[in-house]
């Protein structure tokens, strides 16, 4: 068995209610803390959270043999949106795709620092990393920048298809270096509001169609509750045959109740 | 002048040949014989034990085959202190890479690096080469049961079933004779116990003599590894008709 870094091992202990398992630190450390807010600070290069939002949206669906992935469009820093077609997603290989949400900067340097290990090994070795594998890479990459002198701010959403089974897996990882293997997941506030909706309709056997519908359930949510504009969703789609960007309507208008 | 060329393991002779490497290879073939066969439904390694006295204490545990994780073992001829050395390499590697990936290495991917390391030994200056030869049998889900064979120089290759060690070109010749495509694990043991007294100097075998591993699927799908106990490989040895009868004093035996 494999000797677990951390003693928490993200697979027990994994706890759905951020805001809960952090909230005692979050309030140790200022008044001004978001609630809930994933990034609650951790050294002092990180002593104002003024600018960082826990706003940004992603989402994942694993149905019977597909993951979809949506990542909000919106870049913000701040309260301002800085642009609107912002892209929070990488292909790690042929079947992996991983959203990634958190402190700019941190995010892209680390997803791209993940994708080009998977694109090493598979040069190096002429065969493509599992979903899993990947999951358990960076997960263990998390748990090792956790505790160096500045770590990476970073919560993911990891999707995929295992070449050898063909069976759809997605994972959750946070900057606290947690993994969970779940059937949907989410990130940020869209936790609180689609968590319910995916509780509700979601089953294992869903199709890419059904997948997608609830997708939409769940960015109407968003837009009826979310007092900030996330500037829609991109989405992605992984199956057996490889990854696509799937067109998405983002331009419906649902009204505040 | 004679020893131009062979005193450094780096430097190529006129003829373009690594003395050392082969001075390494030969060491190999003196030592017990060691086959591995893969068969449709697992693997076979048998190994003979050279026994070097009657004073030794024969300890129950095998000094020709070890395992390397859960999923992989390997036969090792050579020198044994140097195959130390590789298999607490190999044995940490495959363990780094189920830490990382929580997953278990691809047997070829072990070899190679344990290649990487025998390689190291033919190019680095003031260094001897590994005086080992391996045999593994593995299997992973990418390729399912695999068998490989290394050797000092760092080559490694993949096969139906092999030999290496004293003999090890008429067992290799009996093996190509014998073997049959899609033949299964108790087939293949039988062909190993088959080679092995062919080649081997008595022609009555005992468990006292030989070390057997096997490497299959459980009912369930799970892989297991066994080193076999000492009744098992008499079982097979009597039931083949090569089992040394008990009383009958074999040349050389001081009684």
């Amino acid at each position: 068995m494999a000797f677990s870094e951390d003693s928490g091992c993200g697979y027990q202990n994994f706890n759905f209610f951020l805001a809960e398992k952090k909230s005692a630190k979050a309030v140790a450390d200022s008044a001004c803390s978001w609630p809930g807010a994933p990034g609650v600070k951790l050294t002092a290069r990180r002593s104002s959270l003024d600018h960082y939002f826990p706003s940004e949206v992603l989402l994942g669906i694993a149905g019977k043999d597909f993951v979809i992935l949506a990542a909000s469009k919106a870049a913000m820093r701040g309260p301002t949106v800085l642009k609107a077609e912002d892209d929070k997603t990488r292909q790690l290989n042929k079947n992996t795709v991983m959203a990634f949400s958190g402190e700019s900067g941190d995010t892209v340097q680390f997803a791209e620092y993940i994708q080009a290990n998977a694109a090493l090994y598979s040069m190096r070795n002429d065969t493509e990393l599992s979903p899993a594998a990947v999951a358990n890479f960076v997960r263990g990459e998390l748990a090792r920048s956790l505790r160096s002198r500045s770590p990476y701010t970073v919560n993911l959403l990891l999707g995929g298809i295992d070449p050898v089974s063909e069976k759809p897996h997605l994972y959750w990882i946070d900057y606290l270096a947690s993994l969970a293997p779940l059937p949907y997941a989410a990130h940020g506030y869209a936790q609180y509001y689609c968590l319910s909706i995916l509780d509700k309709h979601h089953n294992p056997n869903i199709s890419l169609e059904e997948g997608l519908k609830l997708l939409g359930l769940c960015t109407d949510e968003l837009k009826r509750r979310l007092p900030i504009d996330y500037k829609g969703v991109l989405v992605k789609v992984i199956t057996k045959d490889g990854v696509q960007e799937i067109p998405f309507d983002n331009d419906k208008i649902v009204r505040s109740a | 002048m004679s020893r131009r060329y062979d005193s450094r393991t780096t430097i190529f002779s006129p003829e373009g040949r690594l003395y050392q490497v082969e001075y390494a290879l030969e060491a190999i073939s003196h030592a017990g014989t060691a086959l591995g066969i893969l068969a449709k439904d697992g693997i076979v390694l048998a190994a003979e034990r050279k026994v070097t006295s009657k004073l030794l204490e024969q300890d129950t545990s095998a000094e020709k085959l070890y395992t390397i994780n859960d999923n992989m073992i390997c036969a090792v001829a050579g020198m044994n202190a140097d195959a130390n050395i590789l298999i607490n390499y190999a044995r940490q590697n495959a363990q780094r890479y189920l830490l990382t990936y929580n997953e278990d290495i691809p047997c070829e991917q072990l070899v190679r690096r344990l290649c990487d390391l025998k390689q190291g030994y033919t190019q680095h200056g003031g260094l001897r080469p590994f005086g080992v030869s391996f045999i593994y049998a593995g299997y992973d889900h990418l390729r399912q049961f695999q068998l490989y064979q290394s050797n000092p120089s760092g080559n490694y290759g993949g096969w139906k079933a092999t030999s290496v060690g004293a003999n090890n070109a008429s067992a290799q010749s009996l093996l190509k004779q014998d073997y049959k495509e899609d033949c299964d694990l108790k087939e293949a043991c039988a062909m190993a116990v088959k080679v092995l007294s062919k080649t081997m100097d008595s022609t009555k075998l005992s468990s006292e003599k030989i070390e057997f591993a096997t490497v299959g699927k459980t009912k369930d799908g799970k892989i297991y590894h066994h080193l076999w106990t000492a009744d098992e490989i008499d079982n097979l040895l009597r039931e083949q008709g090569l089992a040394k009868v008990d009383d009958e004093p074999e040349a050389g035996d001081i009684k």
